[in-house]
């Protein structure tokens, strides 16, 4: 048994720890190492709650036993997965940290002794505030990242689900919330924190149906930070160091991820929450569609206008994950390359279902990340470039977000593929992206629109080079 | 008069919101997703509690309510921890430079 003066210095290295493996991040070459800070730590922190306890005798050995069945579980899946699944896989492990907490925090109120927290009935005042605040944003965290979870694996509809009276309902949940927590604190009744506990799970569900699939990335960074703040406010009851510093860490770091995404729609992080957007536009969209000329063409005139070209962008979006086409994406790459083409890609913050899905499935096809590049970095390379080819994104390359003040998706920042000599579009129909709004790109005089599966028309490109 | 200890706490709650605001700005936007998936297996150091929870039960009875709500608690923190730092590295290894043309 090691005294309380020195595990809490422990605590505090692993805290230290996960900083710098977060900030190990800050490059790809020193990110493994932080990856095995943050793995140090973690171990630092679990053994030091051993040695503190002390206690090896009856329940040691199970204490054992469920965190291999766990840690197997998690080996597993984390082998298993497959790049295209990262954002279900996030969205279901913040859904476990969620649930964690609400566990951790039932414990807790069961028998605080074990906790040092006072008697079951009359729990110190503080560590009943700070347990239930963590619980609640636990539960919440729980079944929201449950919905997106749901809706990221298809599962669910990925349209916006939205009822009359649903901002009041959710505002009168979360008042309730507020109120519940305050007589829990007073009464110290187990009834109102088992309801207060199910009160919180539902309004996690509240919130998250409303928002479409497309802004999966807001919903995932948001459910990151409240995964976080959930950890801190446990952090605080336990009082725990290592808990409190991650905790903090973590829920600034969903807290910017998430105003990073909306920041790339040009949305505020209130709009994006209460959610409903594209559900309406939809309808005034679609009679001006279908009746403007395209030019459409097949993976021969694609081939030839490439092959012609001296340099090339490539803009990814969802539907490349869609239809696993990254790795087909990368043979043409090659191929092109093979002729002396110069080949980058340019990434917008909000392509795919989560931040840097891109990056990463790019990753996983061998693209070097120093060819891979953001909007800023990129978007004045667009008018030197002779062809851009959009392969699975369509509302982050509209032009109309320029233009149109009107337009849903207007003051968005968006890549300037329109000045390219010429651009390919790779897209399944001529249907709106998940604005609803249509893509002048589409009928602009140097587009070539490709119709067909993105990884099907990748590899007959590739053929025809 | 003292300081409650809680102050103490507070305070370095505070200035680790400012650290991780900080630190997570300077991450690189290509890794944002490994900054997710790491940051899921770092929270779930919330398994300290977990097993204060589970060890809490004495000789006689291992299991009782308290301690199987800790057991399950270790068993889902467990799953994050070595899932989400085995799904990092494992991301974080396909990232690579450019090899340089031998031509």
């Amino acid at each position: 048994m090691i005294s309380a003066n020195l595990s809490a210095i422990f605590y505090l290295i692993s805290g230290v720890l996960f900083i710098l493996a977060l900030r190990g991040l800050s490059s790809p070459e020193t990110s493994r190492q932080g990856n095995f800070f943050g793995i140090l730590g973690m171990l630092i922190a679990i053994t030091v709650t051993f040695l503190s306890i002390g206690n090896f005798s009856s329940g040691f050995i199970f204490v054992l036993i469920f965190l291999l069945i766990g840690g197997a579980v998690g080996a597993f899946i984390a082998y298993k997965i497959p790049m295209t699944a990262m954002p279900e896989l996030v969205a279901g492990f913040h859904s476990l940290v969620g649930l964690a907490a609400v566990f951790v925090a039932i414990s807790a109120f069961l028998n605080p002794i074990a906790f040092n927290l006072g008697t079951p009935g009359n729990i110190k005042l503080g560590s009943l505030i700070e347990m239930s605040i963590g619980a609640a944003v636990g539960a919440i965290t729980f079944s929201g990242s449950v919905i997106a979870f749901l809706k990221l694996q298809g599962i669910m509809s990925g349209s916006p689900i939205t009822f009359k009276g649903q901002h009041p309902l959710n505002a009168v949940i979360l008042i309730s919330i507020l109120a519940l927590i305050y007589f829990l604190c007073s009464t110290q009744s187990p009834n109102l924190f088992w309801l207060l506990l199910g009160v919180s799970f539902l309004i996690g569900f509240l919130l998250i149906i409303p928002i479409g699939g497309a802004d999966m990335p807001v919903v995932i960074s948001m459910l990151n930070s409240y995964s976080g703040w959930a950890a801190a406010g446990i952090g605080f009851t336990l009082e725990n160091t290592a808990l409190i510093i991650t905790g903090a860490l973590v829920g600034s770091s969903g807290a910017i991820l998430s105003y990073i995404m909306c920041k790339g729609m040009n949305r505020s992080f209130f709009n994006v929450i209460l959610g409903g957007f594209g559900a309406t536009d939809q309808s005034s969209s679609a009679q001006n569609k279908e009746q403007r000329p395209v030019k459409s063409g097949n993976a021969d005139d694609a081939a030839f206008l490439m092959k012609n070209a001296s340099s090339v962008i490539i803009v990814p979006g969802y539907g490349m994950a869609v239809a696993q086409a990254q790795h087909a994406l990368r043979e043409m790459v090659d191929t092109l390359k093979k002729n002396g083409i110069k080949v980058s890609y340019a990434i917008h913050p909000v392509a795919g279902r989560m931040p840097g899905h891109m990056n990463v499935l790019l990753a996983e096809a061998n693209v070097p990340y120093d060819e891979v590049f953001e909007l800023e970095e990129i978007n004045n390379d667009f008018a030197n470039a002779d062809v851009a080819f959009v392969i699975g994104a369509n509302d982050v390359t509209n032009p109309v977000a320029k233009t149109d003040p009107q337009s849903p998706i207007y003051g968005m920042p968006v890549l300037d593929v329109e000045k390219c000599k010429s651009v390919l579009f790779v897209k399944r129909s001529l249907s709106p992206g998940y604005a609803g709004i249509d893509n002048d790109l589409f009928y602009k005089e140097n587009t070539l629109m490709l119709f067909a599966d993105a990884k099907k028309m990748t590899e007959d490109i590739t053929k025809n080079l | 008069m003292e300081i409650d200890p809680f102050i103490f706490r507070l305070s370095i709650f505070i200035l680790s919101i400012f650290v991780g605001y900080y630190v997570v700005w300077s991450v690189t936007p290509s890794l944002h997703t490994p900054l997710m998936s790491v940051t899921n297996a770092i929270s779930s150091v919330i398994i300290v509690g977990a097993i204060i929870a589970g060890l809490a039960g004495n000789s006689e009875s291992v299991f009782n309510t308290s301690t199987i709500f800790g057991f399950l608690a270790i068993s889902l923190a467990a799953i994050n921890i070595f899932g989400g730092f085995l799904v990092t590295q494992r991301m974080l290894a396909m990232y690579k430079k450019k090899k340089k043309d031998k031509k």
